[in-house]
C-alpha cells in the first residue's frame, strides 16, 4: 500500500519535472533549428522559464466564455490530463523500478491513452466555438483512425514476445532489440507515424492547426485548465516515446549505464525526434491524412501481421 | 497617337455618338456606355479593367474608367460624366469581373449607382453609414479639411 | 448534407494576414461560399492625398504595401514625374532599380516564410525568411534612417545618395542569399507534405485571372507571361537581362515557386544595376512644394502586382484627386471565385498563396 503510494506521488513529481523539461526543451530545440537562441534570461540557459510559465498560467485568470455546455467543458481538462497520468502506472523505467507490472500492461496503456480523445472532443463540444467543435470531431476523426495501425504493430510484438506485460516485453529482448528485427521495423515505423498522429503532433496537429483552426479544441481555455491541456501534450508525447522504447528499443535494458538512464535516454531520444519533426513539417491535410492512415498504414500493418503469424506459426 | 485611333474606331463603329477627347481621357456619354464598353472588350481587345474610379469636379462627377489592352499595349482612360443629381452608371460587371469590387469601392466613397450591379454593398466604410467621403462637399464634425497649402513663403 | 456552419474567420485570425474578415458557409469543412468583408484597416488615403502637397504624401504610400514601401514610394512618384514631366538623372534611376528589387526580394521573403507558415510548417520557414529580410531591412535603415517606412524615394530622386560601402553589402547579400535560395528549396519546394498540399489547390485559370484583373506573380503562376518590367519597361528595366517567372497550372503551388523563381531574378537584376551605376547626384532638385495640373495614370510592378496611381491636379500645391489601384485589392477579389468547394485547409492555403496586405487592400 505504502509502495503504491509512494511510487504514485514519484510518478506525479516525474510528471511535473518532465513536463516542465520538454517544453524548455522543445523550445530550446526549436530555437536552435530556427537560428535563435530562444530563451535566456531566466535562469542559466533559460532553465528556470517552465517555472516562470507554470506561475504565470496559475495567476491567469480563469475564463468561462459565455454559452459554453459548462459540466463538459470544465472536466474536459481533467479527462485529457488523468488517462495520461494514470498510463505511468506499468511504464517500467527499470528492472525493479515499475509502479505496478500489470501482466495486461500493453491492453492497459493502449486503452487507458484511448480515453483522451473522448476529453478533447468534450473540449471541442463544451466552448461553444465553431474552431474548437471543428478541433474536437478532426480529433476524434484522427485519433480513432490511427488508433487501428497504433494497435497493430503492438500485437506484433505481443505476438513475438508472447506476453502482454510491459515487464515481460522488456525481458523478451535481451537477445537483441525488437527493433532489429525486420518484421518489427516495419511494425516500430508504423508505430512512430501512429502515435505522432495520436498524440496530435506535426504533420499531424490537424486538430490545434494553428493557421486555421486558430488553437483547435483548447482555443477558449485559460490559466491552469489550459496548462492541464499543454501538461497532458507533453506527457502524452512522453507516454507513447516510452511505451516505443520498452516495446521496440529493448527499455531499459543497455550495457554500463544503469537501467533508468537507458530507458530515459531511448525515451527522450523518440521525443526528441517528433519534436525535430515538427519544426520541419508542415502539416498534412484532414482528408490526406485519414486516407494515409486507411489506405496505406493498416494494409501494411495488417499484411505485416499476417506475414510475420504465418511465419511464426510454421518455424 | 493610340487614343485618337480608339475614338476613330469607336467613331466608324458608332457614328452618331459625341465620342471626344478631352485631355488623355476618352469621354462618352452615359447612355451608351454600355454599348461602347462592350465594343472595346470585344473587337478592340481591351480585355483587362484595371481600375474604376470617380472623379468629384464639384458640379458634376466623372466616372473613370481605366481599362488596358495587353495586346496591344494601350492603356485607355474612359470618363463618363454625370451630372450631380442623377448619379446612376450601368455596371460593367459582366463585361470584366473584376469591376465588380471596383465599382463597389466607387459606391462606397463617391455615392455612384451602378445599374444592375450584383452585390452594391459599401465595402470599405460601415453599411449603415449614408455620407460619401470622397465628395468633395464632404462634412463631418470632426473632419477638419486642412487649408490648401500656400506654398513656400518668404 | 448536414447542417450549414457560418464561421467568422477574421478580423483576428491567425492566417490572415491582418485584419481581413471572411465570412465561410461551411458544410463540415467544406467552404459553401465565401464573403470577404474589408475596412478594418481603412485610413482614408485617398482623402489624405487630397490634403496634402504632393511630397507630403510620400510618406503615407510606405504605409500602403507595408512590406514593399519602396516599391511604392517609387510608383507614386514615377507618377507625380510624369504628371510634372520631371526628368531624373541616371544615376537616381539606377538606384532605384536596386532598391525596388531589394524590397521585392524582401516582400517575396515575407511571403515565401507565410505561406509555409499556413501550411503548417511551425515557424521555421517564417524565422529563416525573416531573418534574411532582416539583412535588406539594415540595409535600408543605413539608407535611410528606417527599417519599415522608408520615405527614400523622392519626387525627381532620392532623398540622398547610397553610403559608400554600399555595393559591397549588397553583393555580400546576393551571394548569400543565392546559398540561402537552395535551403528554401530543400526545406519546402520539393518536400513532399508541401506538393501534396499545395499542388493542384485554388487553381487559377489565365480567363480568370485577366477577367478579375490579378495582376503581378499570381497572374505569371497562371501561365500569362506578363511582367510591366519587360513589357512596359520604367526607369532603366530594359537595360538588364532578366527572364519573366511563368507558371504551369495556376495552383497555389506554381504562386509559391514563381516567387521563389523571382527573387533570384531580382538578384540577377541587382547584381548587373550594381555593376552599372553611372556617377552623379541622385538627389532630388524639385521644389518640396509646386503646382500641377492634368491627369497622370502611371503603373508599376509591384512585389503583389501592379500598382497604379491615378493622379487629378488642377493648379493647387494638392492633387485634386489621388486613386491608387492596388494590386491585392484586384487579387483578393478572385478569392471567392477559388476557394468555393475547397475545405477549409486548402482555403487559409490559397489565402497564404495569394499573398494580401491588408494594408494596401483597405487604404
Amino acid at each position: 500500500m505504502i509502495r503504491m503510494f509512494l511510487s504514485g506521488f514519484a510518478c506525479l513529481g516525474f510528471i511535473a519535472l518532465s513536463a516542465m523539461f520538454l517544453i524548455w526543451w522543445e523550445r530550446k530545440i526549436s530555437a536552435i533549428i530556427q537560428n535563435r537562441m530562444g530563451p535566456m534570461l531566466t535562469g542559466f540557459h533559460g532553465t528556470l522559464q517552465p517555472i516562470a510559465d507554470t506561475i504565470k498560467l496559475l495567476l491567469k485568470e480563469d475564463i468561462a466564455p459565455a454559452g459554453i455546455d459548462f459540466l463538459s467543458w470544465w472536466l474536459a481538462p481533467f479527462f485529457v490530463t488523468v488517462p495520461v497520468v494514470t498510463a505511468f502506472v506499468v511504464i517500467p523505467f527499470s528492472s525493479s523500478w515499475v509502479p505496478y507490472d500489470l501482466n495486461v500492461g500493453v491492453l492497459y496503456i493502449c486503452s487507458i491513452t484511448s480515453i483522451c480523445v473522448l476529453g478533447i472532443f468534450m473540449a471541442g463540444w463544451g466552448s461553444n466555438n465553431k474552431y474548437s467543435l471543428l478541433g474536437g470531431m478532426r480529433s476524434a476523426a484522427q485519433i480513432i483512425s490511427y488508433e487501428v495501425p497504433l494497435l497493430l504493430s503492438v500485437l506484433l510484438v505481443v505476438m513475438e514476445s508472447g506476453t502482454l506485460s510491459m515487464q515481460g516485453i522488456v525481458h523478451a529482448q535481451e537477445h537483441g532489440w525488437f527493433v532489429f528485427k525486420p518484421h518489427l521495423a516495419i511494425a516500430f515505423v508504423i508505430y512512430l507515424i501512429s502515435s505522432t498522429a495520436e498524440v496530435n503532433r506535426v504533420p499531424f496537429d490537424i486538430p490545434e492547426a494553428e493557421s486555421e483552426l486558430v488553437a483547435g479544441y483548447h482555443t477558449e481555455y485559460t490559466g491552469m485548465k489550459f496548462a492541464m491541456f499543454f501538461v497532458a501534450e507533453y506527457t502524452n508525447m512522453f507516454i507513447v516515446s516510452a511505451t516505443a522504447a520498452t516495446l521496440f528499443l529493448g527499455g531499459w535494458q543497455g550495457p554500463f549505464l544503469p537501467g533508468v538512464a537507458w530507458f530515459l535516454m531511448k525515451s527522450y531520444f523518440l521525443v526528441f525526434f517528433m519534436m525535430w519533426m515538427r519544426w520541419t513539417l508542415p502539416r498534412v491535410r484532414m482528408d490526406q491524412m485519414m486516407s494515409f492512415a486507411w489506405k496505406l498504414l493498416t494494409p501494411i500493418a495488417l499484411l505485416n501481421l499476417l506475414i510475420s503469424g504465418w511465419f511464426m506459426l510454421k518455424v | 497617337m493610340l487614343i485618337n485611333d480608339t475614338q476613330k474606331k469607336i467613331k466608324d463603329k458608332f457614328p452618331s455618338l459625341a465620342v471626344e477627347i478631352v485631355g488623355s481621357a476618352l469621354v462618352v456619354p452615359k447612355s451608351s456606355l454600355l454599348e461602347v464598353a462592350t465594343f472595346l472588350k470585344n473587337e478592340l481587345s481591351f480585355e483587362n479593367c484595371h481600375s474604376v474610379t470617380a472623379v468629384d469636379r464639384k458640379d458634376k462627377m466623372e466616372a473613370v474608367y481605366h481599362l488596358y489592352s495587353t495586346s496591344n499595349h494601350i492603356m485607355l482612360t474612359l470618363k463618363v460624366i454625370l451630372p450631380m443629381d442623377d448619379l446612376t452608371v450601368e455596371s460593367l460587371y459582366l463585361l470584366w469581373p473584376s469591376a465588380n469590387w471596383l465599382e463597389r469601392e466607387t459606391f462606397d466613397f463617391f455615392g455612384i449607382k451602378f445599374l444592375h450591379h450584383p452585390d452594391l454593398r459599401r465595402i470599405m466604410n460601415p453599411d449603415e453609414w449614408t455620407d460619401y467621403p470622397l465628395r468633395k462637399d464632404f462634412k463631418r464634425d470632426d473632419f477638419i479639411p486642412r487649408p490648401q497649402s500656400t506654398g513656400l513663403k518668404g | 448534407m448536414g447542417e450549414e456552419l457560418i464561421v467568422n474567420m477574421g478580423p483576428q485570425h491567425p492566417s490572415t494576414h491582418g485584419v481581413l474578415y471572411l465570412e465561410l458557409k461551411l458544410d463540415g469543412e467544406v467552404v459553401l461560399d465565401c464573403v470577404p468583408h474589408l475596412g478594418y484597416l481603412h485610413r482614408s488615403m485617398e482623402k489624405i492625398a487630397e490634403n496634402r502637397t504632393y511630397t507630403q504624401f510620400i510618406p503615407f504610400t510606405d504605409r500602403l504595401d507595408y512590406l514593399a514601401s519602396m516599391n511604392n514610394n517609387l510608383g507614386y512618384c514615377l507618377a507625380v514625374e510624369k504628371l510634372l514631366n520631371v526628368e531624373v538623372t541616371p544615376r537616381a534611376q539606377y538606384l532605384r532599380v536596386i532598391i525596388a528589387e531589394l524590397n521585392r526580394v524582401a516582400s517575396h521573403l515575407v511571403a515565401i516564410g507565410t505561406f509555409a507558415q499556413d501550411l503548417g510548417a511551425y515557424a521555421t520557414p517564417l524565422f529563416y525568411a525573416f531573418s534574411d529580410r532582416e539583412k535588406i531591412v539594415e540595409l535600408f535603415d543605413e539608407l535611410c534612417g528606417s527599417r519599415l517606412t522608408y520615405n527614400y524615394v523622392r519626387i525627381g530622386g532620392l532623398s540622398g545618395d547610397i553610403p559608400p560601402g554600399t555595393d559591397k553589402v549588397i553583393k555580400d547579400f546576393i551571394k548569400y542569399e543565392y546559398k540561402q535560395l537552395v535551403e528554401y528549396n530543400e526545406l519546402l519546394t520539393h518536400n513532399v507534405i508541401f506538393l501534396a498540399r499545395s499542388k493542384n489547390i485554388g487553381i487559377l485559370s489565365k480567363e480568370l485571372a485577366q477577367a478579375y484583373s490579378v495582376s503581378g506573380p499570381i497572374l505569371r503562376a497562371s501561365g500569362v507571361r506578363w511582367d510591366l518590367r519587360k513589357d512596359e519597361p520604367y526607369l532603366v528595366y530594359d537595360k538588364f537581362d532578366f527572364d519573366v517567372c511563368v507558371g504551369t497550372v495556376g495552383d497555389s503551388w506554381d504562386r509559391f515557386k514563381v516567387r521563389l523563381d523571382e527573387v533570384t531574378q531580382s538578384l540577377r537584376i541587382i547584381e548587373q544595376a550594381i555593376e552599372a551605376i553611372p556617377e552623379g547626384n541622385p538627389v532630388s532638385k524639385v521644389n518640396r512644394v509646386f503646382r500641377g495640373t492634368g491627369e497622370s495614370y502611371l503603373r508599376t510592378e509591384n512585389p503583389r502586382g501592379e500598382l497604379g496611381f491615378y493622379l487629378v491636379a488642377e493648379g493647387g500645391f494638392n492633387p485634386y484627386r489621388c486613386k491608387i489601384r492596388s494590386p491585392s485589392f484586384s487579387n483578393l477579389s478572385v478569392l471567392p471565385a477559388l476557394i468555393k468547394g475547397l475545405n477549409i485547409s486548402d482555403a487559409v492555403c490559397v489565402l497564404g498563396s495569394l499573398d494580401i496586405v491588408m494594408g494596401e487592400i483597405d487604404r
